[in-house]
């Protein structure tokens, strides 16, 4: 049984929906997992504050309740506060959740996570040694295709990927339009950094002739 | 607007009807014997009858003689005595089976490991060329009447046929069919069938196996020799009784109101976009069984809310699922994880009716869109 606080936030979940001109959005999780999420946030610069946060879930009951309790949470507060927040420490303001349930709050965490990590390239805030083909491929081991439920990467969709002059150019295997979307918006949050300067994707089916250019 | 109570969950477990459980009272409080041999003491003696009359009424209900019928605690025991105890008399016997039966059957063959799995089609129907192939003498050969989750009734009769002429013997699992669909082990060539009350109105805790006379099949527990040495163990009479019961007063009039109902829930649950039906329409659907996947709806989210509002459903989810693991049987007719996360079992019983139907279609409506504002 779930606790009367997840139930509530479940069932009347807040900051649900998407943010027009995001500073960051990240997309983590995937269906073939059971839960995907997409976390939109608004930062200040100057003061790193979360102005705003919205979220989209697929998922299930725990998994729509700790990110809207995430949300909650953090709205307003600096990005260095709430760096420090755990999945522990979500299940236990949660009123706990059941053990199979863990994955939902680790999710949670992990989105918020990322976003805030996302936050810091963008402004430049982490130094990489070198944008090479590595950098590029560790990039992509984070972008998930939703119904296989593993990153493009190990999952053998990258038909080729090279940088020069910090432009990137990437060709992906996926056939199906809706997949190709979500992974394209994922790939370009991913590389929307100051080090690269264009990034270009190509899809194209398994008998790898091009298809849509982007 | 009262809140309802609408259980749509008939394919796990049935509410059991006023008159079993008046039959089975009896049994319980007035003649609470052991049932003794034929010779024993007066007391026993009712017990040993009603057990007799119990086995006599559920063998006719299938065409099999009164000794076929073996009484166990339920489907899963009477699906691991078919398999376990054939394999104990032939343990170089393969075992043929397709990956979208009950857990009860694919953990047994898993455990046994000489099994060979049948292709079935995206409907869920086997395709009968695999079973040409794989076909062995001397195999068994294990299927469901109908899928639990998606609803898809097997041709038996030719499937049985095949089987009796290539010396196969032929178990079939009709948990979700007993009574609800005609069932004759003679016409169909069945060799072992597993058979309960628990969906039909009756008590759970109890089943029992058919076993066709000449089959042999060894005991899988040790103990008594209760039940022709086959299943040890205190007869449960009550229960038994209750099987009875519940068969006797099963009404086919109430299969054809639940094909109406289902078929009105059915149309109507499809006109809601991006769904898409698991298993196949018609005649050759389950007459209670509705699986529907909503894309953009994770199953368990839609199951506490239509819980909230009264309506009582199950999910072939991961999420919902003890061991996290979406449902093999989507999986299993080549469905994507996705359409097993979104998907949604409405499973009719006698007890419900027209209102409920247009209740839980309303309700399903205004769920999935409150859902996609969230997902999509
Ligand atoms: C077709 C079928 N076989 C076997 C079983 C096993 O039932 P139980 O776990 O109740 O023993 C079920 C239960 O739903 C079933 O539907």
């Amino acid at each position: 049984m779930y606790s009367k606080k997840v139930l509530k936030y479940f069932f009347h979940p807040k900051n649900v929906g998407i943010i027009k001109n995001p500073t960051v959005k990240v997309t983590e999780g995937s269906l073939a997992c059971g839960d995907m999420v997409t976390l939109y946030l608004k930062i200040d610069k100057v003061s790193r504050k979360i102005v705003d946060i919205k979220f989209k879930s697929y998922g299930c009951a725990a998994n729509i309740a700790t990110m809207s309790f995430l949300t909650e949470l953090v709205k307003g507060k600096t990005i260095e506060s709430v760096e420090k927040l755990t999945y522990k420490m979500l299940e236990k303001e949660l009123g706990g959740l059941p053990p199979a349930k863990t994955h939902c709050s680790l999710l949670a965490i992990k989105s918020l996570k990322s976003a805030i990590r996302l936050y810091k390239e963008k402004m430049g805030e982490i130094e990489y040694e070198s944008i090479d083909k590595d950098f590029v491929m560790s990039r992509l081991r984070s972008v998930i295709h939703p119904a296989i439920g593993k990153d493009i990467v190990s999952s053998g969709l990258v038909a080729m990927a090279n940088i020069s002059d910090g432009k990137v150019n990437i060709k992906i295997r996926i056939k199906e339009k809706r997949f190709r979307r979500i992974v394209l918006e994922e790939i370009k949050e991913r590389f929307c950094i100051p080090q690269i300067k264009k990034i270009s994707v190509e899809f194209v089916d398994k008998d790898e002739k091009a298809k849509d250019k982007d | 607007m009262k809140k309802r109570f609408i259980y749509l969950d008939n394919a796990s477990v049935t509410k059991v009807d006023s008159r079993v459980l008046r039959a089975m009272n009896i049994y319980h409080t007035k003649y609470y014997s052991v049932p003794t041999v034929e010779y024993g003491h007066s007391f026993g003696l009712k017990s040993r009858k009603a057990l007799e009359q119990a086995r006599e009424a559920i063998a006719e209900s299938i065409n099999a003689n009164k000794d076929e019928i073996i009484f166990t605690s339920g489907q899963t025991e009477s699906n691991n005595l078919a398999i376990k105890g054939f394999v104990a008399m032939n343990n170089t016997a393969r075992v043929i089976t397709t990956k979208i039966e009950h857990e009860s059957i694919l953990n047994v063959c898993k455990d046994y490991g000489n099994v060979a799995y049948l292709d079935v089609d995206r409907e869920g129907f086997i395709k009968f060329n695999s079973l040409k192939r794989l076909q062995e003498e001397g195999a068994i050969l294990s299927i469901q009447h109908a899928n639990h989750e998606i609803g898809t009734v097997q041709n038996i009769k030719r499937i049985g046929r095949f089987c009796r002429k290539a010396g196969i013997t032929f178990h079939v699992d009709a948990t979700q069919t007993f009574m609800k669909l005609d069932i004759d082990v003679e016409r169909m060539n069945i060799d072992l069938l597993t058979i309960s009350p628990h969906l039909i109105h009756g008590p759970r805790g109890i089943g029992a196996l058919y076993i066709r006379k000449g089959v042999k099949i060894k005991a899988i527990l040790s103990g008594g020799y209760n039940e022709f040495g086959i299943r040890p163990g205190l007869e449960n009479i009550p229960a038994i009784v209750g099987f009875r019961k519940a068969v006797e007063i099963f009404d086919k009039k109430d299969v054809s109101r639940m094909f109406k109902l289902r078929d009105r829930l059915m149309k109507n649950l499809l006109e809601i976009d991006n769904t898409k039906l698991n298993g196949p329409l018609g005649k050759d659907r389950l007459c209670n069984n509705v699986n529907i996947s909503f894309r953009y709806v994770e199953g368990e989210s839609m199951l506490l809310h239509l819980d909230l509002r009264g309506i009582i459903v199950t999910t072939g989810s991961s999420c919902f699922s003890t061991a996290l693991k979406p449902s093999h049987v989507i999986l299993g007719i080549g469905g994507r994880h996705e359409d097993a996360h979104s998907s949604v079992r409405f499973s009719l019983s006698k007890y419900n009716d027209v209102e409920d139907i247009d209740y839980t279609i309303k309700n399903v409506n205004e769920v999935v869109s409150e859902l996609r504002k969230i997902s999509m």
